[in-house]
């Protein structure tokens, strides 16, 4: 029982895989299956860099087996953009320099992601708390609070103009 | 002609960046590679009596373990800032044959089949290693009975770097008051976020060696790489990846530089090797930790008459390519913005059994502005004024520049070549509206609260020389490629130098592209450290690109029969002034410019240019840092409540990249003031090996309000662009401004603080001390 | 940094859990959130042979009123208890320590059952559980058997359960009227394991005489520990400030913690008594105003 085969879907593709029961989820969609946005930075679940979406909910690939995902459903960086329009989420970060060296970065789309869907109106503190379990070592996180906040705005007028009444 | 310069555009970097389409060289993907581990000394000094790869070997997965003896006789690595030829037997070999001298040194690479099995057959490595005395504490090292680390050397002693100017000893016994203070910077670094990494393949057939992953000056570190192999430069090509944030220690040349090439030219498929987080707090390089006994001599105003420093800088195992750079710089930058005629510095460098040291951002500036600040604020006490007066009363006046500090930076003498101090004093001290920070500070006080407020004053210096290339091409498609020597980091310098090409040239800014860290593209460069990308590297661009101008405009002259004075070249199109419908692409001068195409007198073929702009003084930035804080005296905790930077760094390419970057330094600067320390125990052996134990800070510890105002009022008169680097200056007086407030908001309870980081700990246990 | 070789079992009852911890024994591990347990084998601190993960047993996930009280099924994620509205009205000290575990993405997956049984001193919900009196249930082959929060915690990551027993269910008493709790702590950084972290929970009567009081410490010891000897000075009074400042002197007095990296004994044994006192403080004027 040191290796097994599992299927799962990513970025809403179906993969059956064989893999060894030892492997990280992370180490798994990285080498196995190419995904090399979901990055690791500390292997030990602290630095936030491998963060993806698993069945709904935030958590890091270096502390998951990558058999623990067998049936579940991933969602990584690379499936955030749809197609060539990028999330509201990326375009805050670029239009407000939410990163420079971009390493952490994917686990913190990852992470506000998952937020923004359970957190439509966070406040400025809530904001604050979610990007603690992040680190970033060059942004000193001010922009990146600021683009959260940008992506909120944008994806709340998405949603009231995609109201009955219009925005 | 300023369209790009000066304005926030976003990133070109960014896009690939935020879909997960960088390319970390964890991200490199080639056909069959193999995966290296490193095995890493257990004892911080002894005596290497075997080391056998027997066990490992025969692990199924692993295709080979080079031992030390495998090696050959290899040199060690160098670097270029030794003080003297002696120390030559102080640089480290890539894997020591008779002695190991801290914990983490490798002592065998192994290659696996992935990553998973290179770990196991790691445990399999059997390393007889005999136990040697330890210096566990640098400032031990110099003890006679010290057991001595290079014993070639003879003694501990690294070096003794000393800087003076007038008569220290008269000034002081006649200054009015004595002040003195002892202080120290603890052993931290730079901890970017990816560790460090390199894949290395090597082509049989055609002898090229390919090495991907290091960064910050490849061309300097393929040739340390062909000397210590003994191979053709030509035939070994560095190719820069995407990098997880550089802060100076990515980039230098480490033992891992040597090794994995070296095994992927011995190995049948290329080899990757990932330094994994454990490895890095270990490997790569540490920094800051010195001890600093000084003393001023004052007037009753605050007026500084003479300053003493007697420091010793623990250097770690080995002398470091970049080693002696902050020693040297501490001394440098000690005198600070403030004019002293008198001084005397003397820096002890000493070898210890930890982790060789480097440079992190801003090397030395960081410590010796925190010697210097927290004892002006010690000044003030002691003759009962104001902090923020002492410091005016002290200022080199803008009128003073060019400044001749007297001190050297790298053997050069420090003249600082313009700024405005107390005005950017001033300016932070409207930013912080220091009256009514102090009302809240004095309410606060009423109500059994601490606050406090604190200032610090740094310059800071950029645009290492002594030369940076640029090539500017427009090709036939009438795109334009950058390619410059210089290194990207994270910092964003594909755009920033894309900004520079397009206003120079007239191009528009998404045709430019900028290519750099390819020695197989570019054929000379320096690189990215010591904030000198934007300065030497923008402008070698900045010239590259209006000499490529001057050609198209040349050329479209000649097209259009139109004098070269009536063209105006924009947007990536030429015109005659007054004629609009009559305009030539860039992409049309690029053809015409081709081989073969018939061209002014004189005139090479090619839409393209290089410059090398060659530089022979730094330029100084400069920053003016005010912070307020809040201390419970009860846990010691400390919450910064608002922090201000007021930073001058000449023109601005780009504001948005310069605010990052100074937001950037100053919350790294929170994490030297408040939580990072790489701690050893008494045995020399590092404690702190996990993001557990090693703090860096997250956002739940950003300061309730950030405030960053760069200003612009002293452009560098020493390039084009009149551009000082902004890569370092953020981070420099965090740690002494916050200390300052700190201590001022214990006030009451009487405290110094005297050493960093600023724990819950240190800072209760200096309440305790005041109360017994 | 990657995990040594082991075998791995993901049963989905827990008969068929306890069977492989039957055989397995002393080789084998119990995966719950694994927000301990992997970085404990990424950095090859710990080597199983065999790994039995308990997260396909969906039958050990839920929250039940009990007794007045909950059971808390072990699987249930620390993210579920922050959220559950019965949690909050049944044993609010629970709802108030979790938000200070790790982050979002750690409660995502951490486990109730996973960070009892880790049993670190300085982690927030075992000193919840022994503030609360709480009682843990532990099965195996050999039969079910039911520890308090006192005897289930042994040492520094050690506690009483077996080899072959899970830990699969924990019991708390709810908070009656008039009661109050609060959770306050010190760490280096937010989401970090606490320098000092105190739960205390405070129950009036008709008067406001304090007729209950408990308090539990976190990171001065291998245990979390009760320091009833102080709180019993509550006990019969209406406490103010100069009680509770007694009460926090007594709570300091009385220990004798460990230093570390992070903290002196001196600091930490100094912060509880600190801690004791504002959460006690914290925990009283909730009570005062009806509990919570």
């Amino acid at each position: 029982m040191t290796e097994r085969t599992i299927r799962l879907s990513v970025n809403g593709r179906e993969y059956e895989r064989r893999v060894a029961v030892r492997w990280t989820l992370a180490d798994f969609l990285r080498d196995e299956l190419g995904l090399t946005g979901t990055h690791l930075g500390c292997e030990h679940g602290v630095c936030g860099a491998c963060t993806v979406v698993m069945n709904g909910a935030a958590v890091r690939s270096c502390l998951l087996l990558a058999v623990q995902a067998q049936g579940a459903e991933i969602r990584t960086v690379e499936g955030l953009a749809d197609g060539d329009t990028l999330h509201p989420l990326q375009e805050a970060f670029w239009e407000h320099h939410g990163l420079q060296c971009g390493f952490c970065t994917p686990g913190i789309l990852m992470s506000f992601a998952c937020f923004l869907e359970e957190h439509p109106a966070p406040s400025d503190a809530e904001i604050r708390e979610a990007l603690a379990g992040n680190l970033c070592r060059c942004t000193g996180y001010v922009n990146i609070e600021r683009a959260v906040r940008a992506a909120v705005t944008k994806l709340a007028g998405g949603r009231a103009g995609a109201g009955p009444t219009g925005a | 002609m300023s369209r790009y310069v000066g304005q926030p555009v976003r990133r070109k970097e960014d896009p690939r960046l935020l879909t997960g389409s960088g390319r970390y060289v964890g991200d490199v993907r080639l056909g069959g590679l193999l995966h290296a581990a490193i095995f890493r000394s257990p004892l911080p000094h002894a005596r290497i009596v075997r080391v056998d790869g027997s066990r490992a070997r025969a692990l199924p997965g692993v295709i080979a373990v080079f031992a030390p003896g495998d090696l050959g006789e290899v040199a060690p690595i160098p670097t270029t800032l030794a003080p003297r030829p002696a120390l030559k037997a102080c640089f480290q070999p890539p894997m020591p044959r008779d002695r190991v001298r801290y914990v983490g040194e490798p002592l065998a690479v192994v290659v696996a089949t992935d990553r998973y099995v290179a770990e196991d057959a790691l445990e399999l490595i059997d390393a007889e290693l005999e136990s040697l005395p330890v210096v566990a504490d640098a400032r031990r090292g110099l003890a006679p009975e010290a057991p001595i680390l290079h014993e070639a050397l003879g003694t501990n002693l690294a070096d003794r770097i000393v800087m003076s100017r007038g008569d220290v000893e008269r000034a002081l016994r006649e200054a009015p008051r004595r002040i003195r203070g002892a202080f120290a910077v603890q052993r931290h670094t730079g901890v970017p976020m990816e560790g460090r990494g390199l894949l290395a393949a090597f082509d049989r057939g055609t002898g090229v060696l390919t090495v991907w992953g290091p960064t910050k000056m490849v061309h300097r570190n393929r040739s340390i790489l062909a000397d210590l192999l003994g191979y053709p430069e030509h035939l070994i090509r560095f190719i820069e990846t995407d990098v997880g944030g550089g802060f100076g220690l990515r980039g230098e040349f480490y033992p891992e530089d040597f090794l994995i090439p070296w095994a992927a030219m011995r190995l049948p498929a290329p080899v990757r090797w990932l330094e994994d987080r454990r490895e890095h707090f270990l490997a790569t390089n540490h920094s800051r930790q010195q001890w600093h006994e000084v003393e001023m001599g004052v007037a009753p105003d605050g007026a500084i008459l003479a300053f003493t420093d007697q420091a010793l800088v623990d250097m770690g195992a080995y002398v470091r390519p970049n080693g002696f750079v902050a020693p040297d710089r501490t001394a440098a930058f000690l005198p600070g913005p403030y004019r002293i005629e008198h001084y005397a510095f003397e820096i002890a460098c000493v070898f210890s059994n930890k982790t060789p040291v480097g440079s992190y951002r801003g090397p030395g500036r960081v410590e010796s502005t925190f010697v210097r600040e927290r004892l002006i604020d010690l000044v003030a006490r002691e003759l009962g004024l104001d902090p923020v007066d002492v410091r005016r009363r002290n200022f080199i006046e803008a009128g003073a520049m060019p400044y001749a500090v007297g001190t050297t930076a790298h053997g050069r003498p420090v003249v600082y070549d313009s700024g405005d101090y107390r005005a950017a004093f001033e300016a932070a001290l409207r930013e912080l509206d220091l009256e009514a920070a102090r009302k809240r500070q004095a309410e606060a006080r009423r109500q059994g609260r601490y606050l406090g407020i604190g200032f610090a004053c740094v310059v800071d210096s950029s645009g290492v020389g002594p030369w940076e290339s640029a090539r500017v091409v427009v090709d036939r498609t009438g795109q334009v490629v950058v390619y410059s020597g210089t290194a990207g980091l994270g910092q964003g310098i594909e755009t920033t130098l894309a900004q520079v090409c397009a206003d120079a040239l007239g191009a528009r800014l998404e045709d430019v592209t900028v290519v750099h860290g390819d020695t197989g593209l570019i054929p000379f460069g320096i690189g990215s450290f010591g904030s000198r990308a934007a300065v030497v590297g923008g402008s070698a661009v900045f010239e590259a690109a209006r000499k490529v101008r001057e050609k198209a405009v040349r050329i479209a002259a000649r097209l259009l029969e139109a004098d070269p004075g009536d063209l105006v070249l924009e947007d990536g199109r030429v015109t005659v002034r007054g004629v609009p419908d009559r305009a030539l692409t860039l992409r049309d001068l690029a053809r015409a410019a081709l081989p073969g195409q018939p061209l002014p007198a004189g005139m090479e073929p090619g839409l393209e240019a290089t410059h090398y702009f060659h530089i022979t003084d730094v330029t100084y930035p400069y920053g003016m840092d005010a912070a307020l804080v809040e201390v419970d005296p009860e846990t010691g905790m400390v919450r910064v409540l608002k922090y201000v930077i007021v930073a001058d760094v000449g023109r601005m390419i780009n504001p948005l990249i310069v605010d990052g970057q100074m937001v950037g330094g100053m919350v790294q600067g929170l994490g030297a003031a408040l939580l990072e320390e790489l701690a050893y125990d008494e045995g020399g052996q590092l404690l702190t090996t996990t993001f557990m134990d090693y703090l860096l800070p997250t956002a739940a510890e950003l300061p309730a309000e950030v405030v960053v105002r760069v200003t612009e009022a002293a452009p560098s008169p020493g390039n084009p662009l009149g551009v000082k680097g902004a890569g370092e200056g953020g981070i420099i007086a965090v740690p002494a401004a916050v200390a300052n407030a700190v201590e001022d908001a214990l006030a009451p309870f009487g405290v110094t603080v005297t050493a960093l980081p600023l724990s819950p700990d240190r800072v209760l246990g200096l309440v305790r001390a005041s109360r017994r | 940094m990657k995990p040594p070789r082991f075998e791995y079992f993901d049963p989905t009852t827990v008969e068929a859990a306890l069977d492989l911890l039957g055989e397995h024994g002393e080789n084998a591990k119990v995966l719950a959130g694994g927000q301990s347990l992997m970085p404990l084998l990424n950095f090859r601190l710990i080597r199983p042979q065999v790994l039995v993960d308990l997260n396909g047993i969906g039958a050990l996930a839920y929250v039940r009123p009990c007794d007045g009280g909950l059971a808390l099924g072990a699987l249930t994620r620390q993210r579920a208890l922050e959220r559950s509205a019965v949690v909050r009205e049944r044993c609010p000290l629970v709802a108030q320590a979790v938000p200070f575990i790790g982050h979002a993405a750690i409660r995502n997956r951490g486990t109730i059952g996973g960070t009892l049984a880790h049993a670190d001193p300085a982690a927030e919900l075992p000193a919840v559980v022994t503030a609360l009196g709480g009682t843990l249930v532990l099965r195996s082959i050999r039969g079910e058997r039911v520890l308090p929060a006192d005897r289930f915690f042994v040492s520094y990551l050690t506690t009483a359960a077996a080899p072959d027993e899970i830990l699969v269910e924990v019991r708390l008493p709810g908070a009656g009227s008039r009661t109050g709790s609060a959770f306050q702590e010190v760490s280096r950084r937010h989401g970090d394991f606490a320098l000092v972290g105190v739960a205390a929970i405070v129950s009036l009567g008709a008067d406001d005489v304090c007729t209950a009081a408990s308090v539990a410490v976190a990171g001065v010891g291998p245990v979390p520990l009760r320091v009833d000897d102080a709180t019993r000075l509550l006990l019969g009074e209406k406490p103010d400030e100069r009680t509770l400042a007694e009460v926090g002197r007594r709570v300091s007095e009385q220990l004798t913690p460990d230093a570390d990296l992070h903290a002196s004994s001196e600091y930490r044994k100094q912060v509880a008594g600190v801690l004791a006192r504002r959460a006690l403080g914290e925990a009283l004027g909730k009570a005062r105003g009806g509990g919570a």
